[in-house]
């Protein structure tokens, strides 16, 4: 796909899903909405693990862009959506930037298991703190967008359309990132750190910058969610929370960024139809879902669509891409 | 001092029942190369299964003793029933998928088996109270402790030299160091690698039952035990080098002693204090304090 192709994809796809908002049950409207909020999420561990990195920590980010939003909400009274969202990916990010390059010297388990030491870390700080709400954590208000507050079924959409536009242009930002020059290097540091570090590149440098980025989208994610849910704990930072990021890029599989989305949706249906049909076992019910897919769904849900271009290759990027990721496995 | 003396006698004896459990991770890692989030869960079926069989000899009229092999008993009937099972029925079917995704496969395997215990022992807490005065009391300086504490440092002894002296000593070891070393090369040799799998395991399933069981007696036995014990022993095991029986040592004692520390001085930092540690020994050493350096693969 041509940069104009995926543009033109990502505006109609965002058009197409406000459309469909305005359509849904409000159930359905706000697990869409936190779909979306997680799924941006898992789209940075998909710019890491483009890399042959998965880090275990992203609850760290979520957490962090999370807390900055509540607080500033309930500290300084700002209310603005918009401001607010780019607050928490700036808070994460800043955090990212100066972890990142510290991560990026690690390989394999080590990695995920460092990014998991952090993120429980602030776990255990968030916890035991009660100037921020200890384990209950603590609510907020509903924020305005352009000085319009939202209230009501109108403001549930309004949060819908705003986890919808948010994510969809981190989305679209992703998809051309990937294709980019660095997006293809990382790629090439998958298959080999080593070789990519003789012909000159900054293993460590691009990683770094890939873990930058991924901090934002957390941030972002978790801005979002506080957002919608009108609460915060500190379970954000918890592992299991970070490993659902994982799982749901796990889920996507390496090659798609819109796949990510979809695996968000298909979590949150699964999660919350289990909890409502088994109640007592719900987590057995997501264990059995988890094992199927990894067992009956390799290469996840993006590889579903892409069997057929695999077989007939298109010129240009996307057959480097390809190639890229064929010598990766 | 007294203080001092305080936090090295507690962080010891929370090290040792750590150490069981963590020896158990580190092997599983060692030999099948699986970091498995769900050995916490099976600490905890360890640790219901002594409850259970400590009331069942109790109610049978055994003297209390008996309930120390009530509880050995329980851990091997958990290892020899969950181990195989889940080594040859589930995770084989994932070897050769990356650790990630075996690290999922583990988690799924954690959720599954969270609510499979509540649907065995119900959500109410279990108290094992039979065996934990068999002991008596220690007094050390002006304090007294339970003896059995220090029965359970002795334990963790007695697994780490049977472990090392089973691996480096005995026929056996050898074969199963050899698989850790190069699974192709050992299969080529002859050696059974399958085998050499499921029974790896399946003694890591008795080491994580062990631990919970003879921690059970300590604890209220009560669903989110498993949770805690993973993140802890994860910690261990990094900080000591993954597949390292020494390193597990070295990470136990260091996690017990770091949150003992921690407990004392400053209560707030508890879980804070075991990830701190960890933190800064990956910054210095990037893989554990116990581990070589892995060659390069070009």
């Amino acid at each position: 796909m041509s940069r104009t192709a995926i543009s033109v994809g990502a505006v109609g796809v965002i058009g197409a899903l406000l459309a469909i908002g305005a359509l849904l049950p409000s159930w359905l409207l706000f697990l869409v909405t936190m779909a979306a909020s997680h799924g941006v999420v898992s789209l940075g561990i998909l710019l890491i693990m483009r890399g042959g990195l998965v880090s275990f920590g992203q609850g760290l980010f979520f957490a962090v862009g999370g807390y900055a939003v509540a607080l500033t909400v309930n500290r300084w009274g700002a209310t603005d959506a918009l401001v607010l969202v780019g607050l928490g990916g700036a808070a994460a990010g800043l955090v990212g930037a100066i972890t990142g390059p510290l991560l990026a010297r690690y390989s394999g388990i080590f990695f995920g298991m460092l990014s998991l030491a952090l993120s429980m870390v602030l776990y255990g700080i968030l916890v035991k703190s009660t100037a921020l709400g200890g384990s209950d954590g603590f609510n907020i208000p509903r924020p305005t967008i352009l000085g319009w507050r939202l209230e009501g079924a109108s403001g549930d959409y309004a949060l819908y359309a705003l986890a919808v536009v948010v994510t969809g242009v981190a989305a679209w930002l992703c998809a051309i990132y990937t294709r980019s020059v660095r997006g293809l290097v990382t790629l090439a540091i998958q298959a080999n750190p080593l070789r990519v570090e003789y012909l000159g590149a900054s293993v460590r440098g691009i990683m770094a910058l890939n873990f930058a980025l991924a901090a934002v989208l957390g941030g972002v994610g978790g801005a979002l969610t506080v957002l919608a849910l009108g609460h915060i704990e500190p379970t954000f930072a918890y592992w299991t929370q970070s490993g659902e990021f994982v799982f749901v890029a796990i889920l996507a599989g390496p090659r798609s960024v819109s796949a990510i989305f979809a695996a968000s949706l298909v979590l949150e249906l699964v999660r919350s139809f289990s909890n409502l049909y088994f109640p007592n076992t719900w987590q057995l019910a997501l264990g059995v879902f988890l094992l199927a897919v990894i067992l009956f769904l390799p290469g996840g849900i993006g590889s579903l669509g892409q069997a057929r271009i695999w077989r007939r290759p298109t010129k240009g990027r996307d057959l480097a891409a390809l190639r890229a990721g064929e010598a990766a496995e | 001092m007294a203080l001092a003396a305080t936090i090295v006698v507690d962080g010891l004896i929370y090290a040792s029942w750590l150490f069981v459990v963590a020896l158990g991770l580190t092997l599983v890692f060692g030999v099948l190369q699986i970091l498995n989030i769900a050995h916490g869960s099976l600490y905890a079926v360890g640790a219901y299964a002594a409850a259970s069989a400590v009331g069942l000899f109790a109610s049978l009229g055994f003297a209390p003793v008996f309930s120390l092999l009530a509880m050995l008993l329980a851990a091997m009937a958990v290892a020899l029933i969950l181990g195989p099972i889940l080594e040859r029925g589930l995770l084989r079917l994932f070897y050769g998928r990356g650790e990630v995704v075996l690290l999922l496969v583990t988690y799924a395997l954690f959720l599954i088996l969270e609510d499979a215990v509540k649907l065995i022992w119900g959500v109410n807490p279990y108290y094992v109270s039979e065996p934990y005065q068999l002991f008596g009391n220690v007094a050390i300086g002006p304090l007294f402790y339970v003896g059995y504490d220090f029965a359970l440092v002795v334990l963790a002894i007695l697994c780490g030299a049977a472990v090392w002296f089973g691996l480096n000593r005995t026929a056996v070891g050898k074969i199963v160091l050899a698989v850790i070393h190069n699974h192709e090369m050992s299969a080529s040799m002859g050696v059974n690698v399958n085998r050499v799998h499921w029974m790896a395991f399946t003694f890591g399933v008795f080491l994580a039952a062990l631990g919970g069981a003879f921690t059970a007696p300590m604890i209220s036995v009560q669903p989110g035990i498993s949770v805690s014990v993973i993140i802890v022993s994860f910690a261990v095991v990094i900080i000591g080098g993954l597949g390292s029986v020494e390193g597990a040592a070295i990470g136990a004692v260091t996690v017990g002693l770091a949150r003992a520390a921690a407990v004392h001085l400053l209560p707030e930092a508890e879980l804070f204090s075991i990830y701190l540690v960890m933190a800064a020994v990956l910054i210095f050493r990037p893989e554990g304090l116990f581990q070589r350096a892995a060659a390069r693969k070009i």
